[in-house]
């Protein structure tokens, strides 16, 4: 059977196609989203024209600064507190021999992995609704602790994949050479997984940023982030200044999770 | 082990590793004892999994012994940590730190002391200039060669003056030109520094080129120590006779004794005297080994044993010629190739071969 | 000497487990607990034992006749999460797979960069990709518009506020999640065996059904696995795609927390929940291990 030009062993027909549709399918909501915040007109479907006002306006919106800055707060704490407790678990769970906990341990780090977010939203709405009316308290601390927690196996996860990757004889010759337990730490592990600690840190900013669902059960009245707030706004009439601010958003996410990819490619 | 007329750097006392759970114990090591000199170039050699790396880890305080005692010039250090040891390791991968320059890692041992600045500098230069890497001070470790890299280890491990250095296997990953310049770069390092090196190598040439004593290792125990020659040309157990240059073993009868000698009859029917060691005092039964370059060949008629010569090969240097005697045994002889030698022996033919005095050595196992 | 370092290893992990103790698992076992209280008038709940919670999951009581009759409301809620979930990961195994070997299949250099297009809606804001869905397929949008164009249909078909929207949805939503693993799995793909395939005269749709995808099934059923947890317990969704009407488990438990006022049954069907995606994981653990015996 002769089949014009050399006969590649990997293609299989239609797969191609199916492929590119997805790549373009996958990117053209978000492109529409996109080029629509710059609309000059009022309406998130008909294009007028190229305006910067929405941006404007959701730059001056109180409602929005409000919780943007409620977000950048919450993410930038809950990232850094999740990022050091990671590590010191990462330095715990890996490269050891396998003790007896070590499964559950490392189950118990990854469960915000499996548990299905609303379940533990829910959960953690019943639990602080009792601190609540226990303490009176009613500040960000909860929305903090929370994200804190489901932003742990983020951070960890690549945190533990470059430790895993790091030879130990470089700890044992740091011994060798006269270096005490602690300064092996700081001058040979610790900048070895500067790294992963990195992309772990940025990783659980960009989770903690975009989570809707846990901090819509946890937050109280008038603490909104940025998605919860948008979550609000979809049930009112809808205009480009949503697309705006998720624009915002996505640029922020798209440029930490280059940045992430771009260290993580760079192997010592 | 041998007499001490020189200081005794490091002293092993019958130190024994055991691996493993309570009922299934792996002896990495038995019972080991060694006295190593002060400025001496002392070489563990070995099989894989005979010790000589485990011993090497417990002399650098990466693991402890089970039972027994390490000492440092007298000092017990069997249970310090190893940044407490003045020893170094040249490791066998190296294991220079990827962060850090050429010259960060070469002054990595003198900062973790506290050496002030100025010391550092002046010391790295040294080391810089002893193995000759002193352009590439600044290059990242992972941009450098091979030998470069060993190089820097090597510096690394000398820089902070310990009172031994131990080299595991750090020639293994050179090649093979580079390997023999580097055996003689080590021996010099060694007579400049008057450290006391102790090398471990599975290469038995390695060990008898570069060595002032050789510790011949197997299955976690120590079989024999000494000079190199000594360990060739009296090797005191089968492994050691096996191990280190080709060996034929012959079975012998003893017939008669006189004081530490004793007149034995080979297999093949041949009579000679050998010195017996103390513990086969009552051995009725021997192995002998005889190496193939020290006999000589002659016309069958001129010498008391007979072979039949079964085969010839050349080796450019040497012939191996491989006789079966009577009563079964094999036996390889081997012969200098002179120019102009011409082959005197056929395949097929019987030859004589003459076994001089002193050139045989009677095994303890 | 051991003794120590495990303890130290312990020790290092405590801060963490602590804080996931208190803001993770500790509540679970809490809302267990709620599961079996009475419900309080106006959310909340009464300190006294009570099933009612349990019962109202499966079960309902008419008001009038105070009957118990099998909850048709909440049974339908348990099967649209089911069947949409399941439609969901069946959808994006279909367009998955194919994207996967074509990443698989470029040359060394360019596959980071496929993957790296791939990887970043992944990332992004699962709100923002919804909406951003719902743009595409509201009345006036992109999607009904270019079909009137093209003539297909005369009038804009209602998408929105459907299952479908919620299945198209969640298929954009956790289509990288089934990429991922089957990329994965495929990149390891030894196409020698293909070759061996092609050379004993399969034909292309042999050598893809019995080579290749027996050869990476690991990867199919972890893809699958990750869609179709996360298409269960979808709430945001299932909220913005479709309406107040169309509820998935999620909904239906939020709602017991909000405007339903029955605290209990919210803990109930949140355990329900649980329970169900800890059994598919469980099952997904199990073929993995029962896949790496055979080798």
């Amino acid at each position: 059977m002769a089949e014009a030009g050399a006969f590649s062993i990997k293609r299989l027909p239609g797969f191609t196609a199916v492929a590119v549709t997805c790549f373009v399918l996958l990117y053209a909501p978000i492109v529409t989203l996109v080029t629509y915040s710059f609309n000059s007109g009022t309406s998130i479907a008909v294009w007028e024209g190229f305006s910067w006002r929405w941006y404007v306006a959701a730059w001056h919106n109180e409602l929005v600064q409000d919780a943007a800055l409620r977000s950048l707060v919450v993410a930038s704490v809950a990232s850094a507190a999740a990022t050091v407790l990671a590590t010191m678990a990462a330095l715990g769970t890996t490269r050891t021999r396998p003790y007896r906990g070590l499964t559950a341990i490392y189950a118990m780090i990854n469960q915000p992995l499996m548990v299905p977010e609303i379940v533990t939203g829910v959960a953690l709405l019943i639990f602080f609704a009792l601190i609540k009316t226990a303490s009176g308290y009613h500040g960000l601390a909860y929305l903090i602790v929370a994200h804190t927690a489901f932003c742990i196996p983020f951070a960890y996860l690549p945190i533990r994949a470059r430790l895993e990757g790091m030879d130990s004889s470089l700890e044992t010759a740091a011994s060798d050479l006269y270096a005490t337990p602690w300064l092996a730490f700081r001058r040979v592990t610790l900048p070895l997984m500067r790294p992963g600690i990195l992309a772990g840190a940025m990783l659980a900013f960009v989770i903690s940023l975009d989570d809707v669902v846990i901090t819509e059960l946890v937050k109280s009245a008038g603490q909104d982030t940025l998605p919860t707030y948008m979550l609000g706004q979809l049930r009112r009439v809808i205009t480009p200044e949503m697309n705006a601010i998720s624009t915002v958003l996505l640029a922020i996410s798209v440029a930490l999770v280059t940045v992430i990819f771009m260290i993580s490619r760079k192997k010592t | 082990m041998g007499a001490d007329t020189a200081e005794v750097a490091i002293r092993v006392t019958g130190v024994s590793k055991l691996f493993g759970d309570a009922e299934q114990p792996v002896r990495a090591l038995d019972d080991v004892s060694l006295a190593i000199r002060d400025n001496e170039f002392f070489t563990l050699l070995g099989p894989s999994g005979c010790g000589k790396t485990t011993l090497l880890r417990l002399i650098a305080g990466f693991d402890h012994p089970t039972s027994g005692s390490i000492e440092l010039h007298g000092t017990d250090i069997s249970h310090l940590p190893p940044y407490k040891r003045s020893v170094n390791t040249v490791f066998q991968n190296y294991a220079l730190f990827p962060h850090m320059s050429v010259e960060q890692n070469i002054g990595f041992g003198l900062e973790m002391l506290g050496k002030p600045r100025e010391e550092i500098e002046h010391t790295v230069d040294a080391m810089l200039r002893l193995v000759r890497m002193q352009e590439l001070r600044d290059r990242r470790t992972d941009q450098i060669s091979g030998g470069q890299q060993q190089r820097v280890a090597l510096a690394r491990a000398l820089a902070p003056h310990p009172q031994v250095l131990l080299l595991d296997e750090p020639l293994s990953a050179l090649d093979y030109k580079l390997r023999k310049e580097m055996q003689i770069e080590l021996k010099r390092l060694q007579h400049e520094t008057g450290i006391t090196f102790i090398f471990v190598t599975h290469d038995q040439e390695e060990a008898l080129t570069m060595s002032e004593r050789v510790a011949v290792m197997n299955a976690g125990r120590v079989l024999q120590v000494g000079p190199p020659h000594e360990i060739y040309d009296r090797p005191i157990e089968r492994f050691v006779a096996d191990f280190i240059g080709d060996t034929n073993f012959l079975g012998a009868r003893v017939q008669g004794r006189n004081g530490a000698a004793a007149t034995l009859r080979l297999g093949c029917g041949l009579e000679l005297e050998a010195d017996l060691p103390p513990e086969l005092a009552g051995a009725s039964e021997v192995t002998v080994a005889v190496r193939p370059e020290q006999v000589t060949l002659a016309p069958a008629g001129e010498a008391s044993l007979k072979g039949r010569l079964e085969n010839i090969v050349y080796f450019g240097t040497d012939t191996h010629y491989h006789l079966s005697l009577p009563g079964g045994e094999r036996f390889t002889a081997r012969v200098q190739n002179t120019r102009g030698r011409r082959e005197l022996f056929a395949p097929g033919s019987e030859v004589g071969i003459v076994i001089g005095a002193g050139v045989v050595q009677v095994l303890r196992d | 000497m051991q003794q120590a370092e495990v303890r130290r290893n312990v020790m290092l992990s405590v801060p963490a487990l602590v804080v996931l103790a208190f803001a993770a698992s500790g509540p679970l076992l809490i809302m267990l607990v709620y599961s079996f209280l009475g419900a309080g008038d106006y959310g909340g709940v009464v300190w006294h034992a009570s099933l009612e919670g349990w019962q109202k999951v499966f079960l309902h009581r008419d008001i009038f006749d105070d009957t118990l009759s099998l909850a048709d409301a909440h049974l339908s809620i348990f099967w649209r999460s089911l069947s949409l979930s399941f439609m969901t990961t069946v959808l994006a195994l279909l367009f998955g797979f194919p994207t996967a070997y074509f990443i698989a299949t470029r040359p060394p250099r360019s596959r980071n960069v496929w993957l790296f297009l791939i990887t970043i809606p992944f990332w992004t804001n699962l709100l923002i990709r919804t909406f951003a869905i719902m743009e595409v397929i509201r009345n006036q949008g992109i999607l009904n518009t270019l079909l009137v164009e093209l003539g297909v249909i005369v009038e804009p078909i209602q998408i929105l506020y459907t299952d479908v929207a919620i299945m198209l949805g969640m298929t954009y939503v956790y289509l990288p999640l089934m990429i991922l693993p089957l990329y994965a799995a495929l990149e390891k793909l030894d196409f020698r065996l293909v070759e061996a395939g092609y050379d004993l005269y399969a034909t292309r749709a042999r050598v893809l059904w019995r080579i290749i995808v027996p050869l990476v099934k690991p990867g199919i059923v972890a893809g699958c696995i990750l869609v179709f947890i996360p298409a269960l317990g979808a709430y945001v969704t299932p909220r913005v795609l479709g309406g107040g009407k169309n509820m998935m488990l999620g909904n239906l438990i939020e709602l017991q927390f909000g405007q339903g006022h029955n605290w209990p049954l919210g803990a109930a069907l949140s355990i329900t929940l649980l329970v169900i995606v800890m059994v598919a994981l469980l099952v997904y653990v199990r073929t993995v291990q029962r896949g790496s015996e055979h080798g």
